[in-house]
């Protein structure tokens, strides 16, 4: 199966968390965060060049770089009521 | 004496609670392990005092930030009776994996859930008995920003407190982390049982405020507008009020100080009024211009605007081998760089903390703020005049930028960069107050410490050799401005000037005392003339984009030192700011007389 990033998601869209591959630091901000495996999150913008994604996961808003995102791997698609 | 030590995440408001618990009382405190200086205060809980001491925000007890560190080796190296924690009641959902490390700890906790109001608005349900049940210490709901629920979490804290006679140090720390496996299921059960939040958060009002200033194309132009119309703000009501302060100061002297004086020997009227009342005064009128400043800057920060900046930046910070922290760190650097510098341990990178604070030394700081609505003020016009300030705030930026560029090869990093963005909020009217007056109390303590001796200095330098006319080219500052001329006078700077910059190397503040005392005026309309006679405004401009550059003040490269580990790194954003002056002003002054102004 074809592996779908975090930083793939359009605004307005929601997946579920598949897999975190990020190393240790990184993966303990994101768990702190709220990222973790089987939880909803849901893309809120994209900044203009290439910049920062703006994401929705839980009650809180976060923002990481499309390069932080890659280590993210996403599921189950699908176009949330915005 | 039992000791509270007060952890939480980051937005947590963690440290509105410790200023209304320690009533903004605090003090720094040097620990046991740890290099970075903590705040701490003794606080009355029922019958006993106790000290409580303010760590750092951390996401994770095993991070590997700087602040991470720190909160894990004051833990490992300090007995401690209580553990206070703090976490987001509307975040629950992520932050409790926090407590339940410190369970798995086993050190005496109370847990405050904060921002209680917010959580209800946002239709979160929290079932605190059950939330207490698994973590097995107790758990208060609170609002630190309105008071709900302070008076219950003071008994809670005192009646544990009561119960912890002997102080507990975690021994073998890092063998008693949970693993992450631990966590999860934990969390799951928890969260499962006692935290209820719903599937879709609703459109709620920050959504809607993000849509505008958050807009891909007009974000920018939205916060830079937003900014300048920050510093309008400050200057349109700041400088009448500094006008006021300043007549109440001159009131002062000819009515009360100067009849006082009068009888003792000239020298020494001198030396106390137009040495240390004329230096001193002229720098304090500029407390309302402060205190204003700095108010904008809470609202700024505490609203939530600040990280959205990052969000906006972050792009062209990438660019330059930063990122959006940087550019927040430099922001909070326009009052003043020394915490802005501290403020940098949040990044890992070591790359990443050094471009972040060679550039941060180049943020317009209020004390060149002091300096520059001056001279704006005495030589150009009521309409240019703010605008002429603004052009300084912008080379501001372009200096940043452009060390960063230059210097990003030297300070490589692969930093992920993840930041959270809080909801809105509005600051209530006294954590503004609060905010602000202590930035006030921290700049009238600086004055005392180092403007103090500055103007003395200045003064002792225009009056002797004894006899001289003061501040002739007879004078010790007079041989000093002279022995500098050859560097200075290719960039329009006179003897005068030269001392009051000399000195303004400790602090940037004595350079308008300095200018004060050296041009022997107090009053302010009459130094402003004497200046506006011997210099014109390109020369003016040459020393403001001088005092722009040149050499971050003596606090800023202590702190570049300590916070950086390396003699030589201070040793370099010294002299790379120096010479960035020198040629900016140079460039800018021999343009300006070719073109024949």
């Amino acid at each position: 199966m074809l592996k779908v990033h975090l930083g793939q998601l359009q605004p307005g869209e929601v997946a579920t968390i598949a897999l975190i591959e990020a190393e240790e630091g990184l993966r303990q901000r994101l768990h702190a965060l709220g990222f973790r495996v089987t939880r909803p999150v849901k893309m809120i913008r994209r900044a203009w060049c290439n910049g920062p994604l703006h994401v929705r996961i839980g009650s809180t808003e976060v923002m990481l770089r499309t390069r932080d995102a890659q280590e993210i791997h996403i599921k189950d698609i699908c176009t949330g009521v915005s | 004496m039992k000791q509270i030590a007060v952890l939480g995440m980051p937005n947590t408001g963690k440290s509105t609670l410790f200023n209304r618990m320690t009533g903004a009382n605090a003090n720094i405190g040097n620990w046991p392990g740890i290099t970075v200086d903590l705040m701490m205060a003794k606080v009355k809980f029922g019958s006993e005092v106790a000290e409580m001491i303010d760590l750092p925000g951390i996401y994770d007890l095993r991070g590997f930030s700087e602040d991470e560190k720190v909160v894990q080796n004051f833990l490992e190296n300090n007995a401690i009776n209580l553990i206070l924690m703090v976490l987001n009641a509307t975040q629950l959902d992520r932050q409790i994996s926090l407590a339940l490390q410190v369970k798995f700890l086993g050190l005496p906790t109370v847990l405050l859930l904060n921002m209680a109001d917010e959580a209800s608005q946002f239709g979160v349900k929290l079932e605190v008995d059950k939330i207490a049940q698994h973590l097995g210490f107790p758990v208060i709901p609170i609002s630190a920003k309105y008071g709900d629920g302070y008076e219950d979490a003071l008994g809670k804290i005192s009646e544990v407190l009561s119960h912890q006679e002997n102080p507990v140090l975690v021994e073998s720390f890092a063998s008693r982390f949970a693993n992450d496996q631990q966590i999860t299921e934990e969390m799951a059960r928890l969260l499962q049982d006692a935290v209820h939040i719903p599937e879709e958060m609703e459109e709620n009002l920050t959504t809607k405020i993000d849509r505008v200033l958050l807009h891909p194309f007009w974000g920018l132009p939205i916060f830079f507008a937003s900014m300048f119309l920050m510093f309008q703000i400050v200057y349109a009501i700041g400088t009448p009020l500094q006008e006021v302060m300043n007549n109440g100061f001159e009131l002062l002297k000819s009515r009360i100080f100067e009849p006082i004086l009068t009888g003792i020997p000239a020298f020494a009227q001198g030396f106390l009024l137009d040495g240390i009342y004329t230096g001193i005064t002229t720098v304090l009128a500029f407390i309302p211009v402060i205190l204003l400043f700095f108010v904008c800057m809470a609202i700024i920060e505490d609203s939530g605007y600040l990280s959205r900046s990052a969000f906006l930046m972050d792009a062209l910070m990438a660019k330059l081998g930063l990122d959006g922290r940087s550019f927040v760190m430099s922001l909070m650097g326009f009052g003043c760089n020394v915490p802005a510098i501290m403020g940098t341990r949040v990044m890992r990178s070591p790359g990443l903390r050094m471009l972040s604070m060679l550039v941060i030394p180049f943020s317009l700081c209020s004390a060149r703020l002091n300096v520059f609505i001056f001279m704006t003020t005495a030589l150009f016009n009521p309409y240019i005049a703010p605008f002429v300030l603004f052009s300084l705030y912008l080379l501001s930026f372009v200096a940043a930028i452009s060390t960063a560029a230059l210097f990003k090869g030297q300070f490589q990093n692969q930093e992920p960069f993840v930041l959270e963005l809080p909801p809105y909020r509005f600051p209530t009217v006294k954590q503004m107050i609060l905010r602000s007056w202590s930035e006030v109390k921290h700049f009238i303590r600086w004055s005392n410490r180092f403007i103090i001796f500055g103007v003395i200095a200045i003064w002792g330098l225009n009056n002797f050799p004894m006899g001289v006319t003061p501040a002739s080219a007879e004078s010790f500052s007079g041989m000093i401005g002279h022995i500098t001329q050859p560097v200075l006078a290719p960039i329009g700077i006179n003897s005068q000037l030269a001392v009051a910059l000399i000195f303004g190397f400790i602090a940037k503040e004595i350079v308008l005392g300095g200018l004060a005392v050296i041009y022997g005026k107090s009053d302010d309309t009459e130094l402003m003339g004497a200046i506006a006679q011997q210099v014109d405004w390109v020369q003016a401009y040459s020393f403001m984009l001088f005092t722009l550059l040149y050499t971050p003040c003596l606090s800023t490269v202590a702190v570049l030192k300590t916070e950086s580990k390396k003699v030589s790194f201070a040793i370099l954003s010294v002299f790379w700011s120096l010479a960035l002056a020198w040629i900016s002003s140079f460039i800018f002054y021999q343009i300006a007389r070719r073109l024949g102004f």
